[in-house]
């Protein structure tokens, strides 16, 4: 995560905050007020601290329209689903595909009508593409273990 | 009380959770019932965007679901799923794109709370209002990750420091620090008004 550097805590900003929370009880308001009363630096900090407070204070986050809770749950187990389904989607164009790839090679190997140097040139590409694909797959797999980007949704 | 305290005192939850970590669809789509609206809000004040804040809880619960095999019956569910929730929002954020855009709208996840009544408001205070909704959007929108998300939990959907650090899994200096930074960028920028 993009953590911040933020610098540790003094006992008079821990009382602002807890000033500005509502967090003080009346004897910690009253001594507040007192040290605020003497230092003008803390004063203008206060004020400042407190626009900031109130201006966020009459704001909240924005409601969606309610027809969104209504169908939340069935989206959520849609999405399982649409993702079951796309693995086994996956799945079945690999096994198939690769079976067709594998027949026709086989086929255009037993074709003596083919000329010869067509026939290498296909089994050139075939092995080139099954190459770049197994070459693509392992370097994702060693990425995949030191990325510290990995999470990203791209 | 708040969105998120609700959810720390119901006494129903243990058995759901065991029923869920079991594979039982149905108790799961009970806690995500119960927890939407948590999600969703908890998602919109990470990311400031109504729509992707829905996708994202959304997408956050479907893992949950995945990996609902872990859910310890002995802890509330909310803080576990939080902790996939808010690694999805900081992922989404990081995308160089999704920030570019979520810039350019700023300010549509923010609104100001009328539900007190008053009097009617005349258009020069409500243009002032807007142009403050603004400013406190966009500066909420450029503090780094850690400290929106603070004061997020903080100040709209109204967590404690103590409520704060037991969801993030942070020493409560650690939440008072973070949301000294974020108020104190907050008042730089509201100079500019």
């Amino acid at each position: 995560m993009n953590d911040e550097r933020t610098d540790p805590m003094d006992e008079r900003t821990i009382q602002l905050m807890r000033a500005l929370d509502g967090d003080l009880d009346a004897a910690e308001r009253a001594a507040f007020e007192a040290r605020l009363a003497d230092d003008p630096v803390m004063r203008e900090e206060w004020q400042r601290l407190s626009r900031a407070r109130e201006a966020t204070m009459g704001m909240r986050l924005r409601h969606p329209p309610e027809e969104v809770w209504d169908g939340y749950w069935t989206s959520v187990y849609s999405r399982t689903e649409r993702g079951l389904g796309w693995i086994l989607v996956s799945l079945g164009v690999i096994v198939v595909g690769g079976w067709a790839v594998w027949t026709w090679i086989g086929e255009l190997l037993a074709d003596t009508g083919t000329p010869l140097i067509v026939r290498l040139g296909m089994i050139a590409l075939f092995l080139g593409v099954v190459i770049l694909a197994v070459s693509v797959v392992r370097h994702r797999i060693n990425v995949l273990k030191t990325d510290p980007y990995k999470d990203i949704q791209r | 009380m708040s969105r998120l305290a609700a959810r720390y005192v119901d006494a129903s939850e243990a058995s759901l959770v065991q029923r869920a970590s079991h594979g039982d669809n149905t108790a799961f789509g009970e806690l995500v019932r119960r927890n939407m609206q948590a999600a969703y809000y908890a998602a919109l004040g990470l990311v400031g965007s109504p729509d992707d804040a829905l996708d994202l809880s959304q997408d956050a619960f479907a893992r949950a679901l995945k990996h609902a095999a872990k859910l310890d019956p002995g802890r509330p569910f909310y803080p576990w799923y939080y902790a996939i929730l808010r690694r999805l929002c900081f992922n989404f954020l990081r995308d160089r794109k999704n920030r570019q855009r979520l810039l350019d709208e700023q300010g549509a996840w923010l609104a100001y709370d009328l539900s007190g009544g008053g009097p009617p408001e005349d258009p020069e205070s409500r243009l002032g209002r807007e142009h403050a909704r603004r400013i406190v959007a966009r500066a909420l929108s450029r503090l780094p990750e850690a400290q929106r998300e603070v004061i997020v939990l903080r100040e709209f959907e109204d967590l404690k420091y103590q409520e704060i650090a037991d969801l993030l899994e942070i020493p409560v200096g650690t939440v008072m620090s973070r949301l000294y930074a974020a108020r104190r960028a907050l008042a730089d920028a509201l100079e500019e008004l």
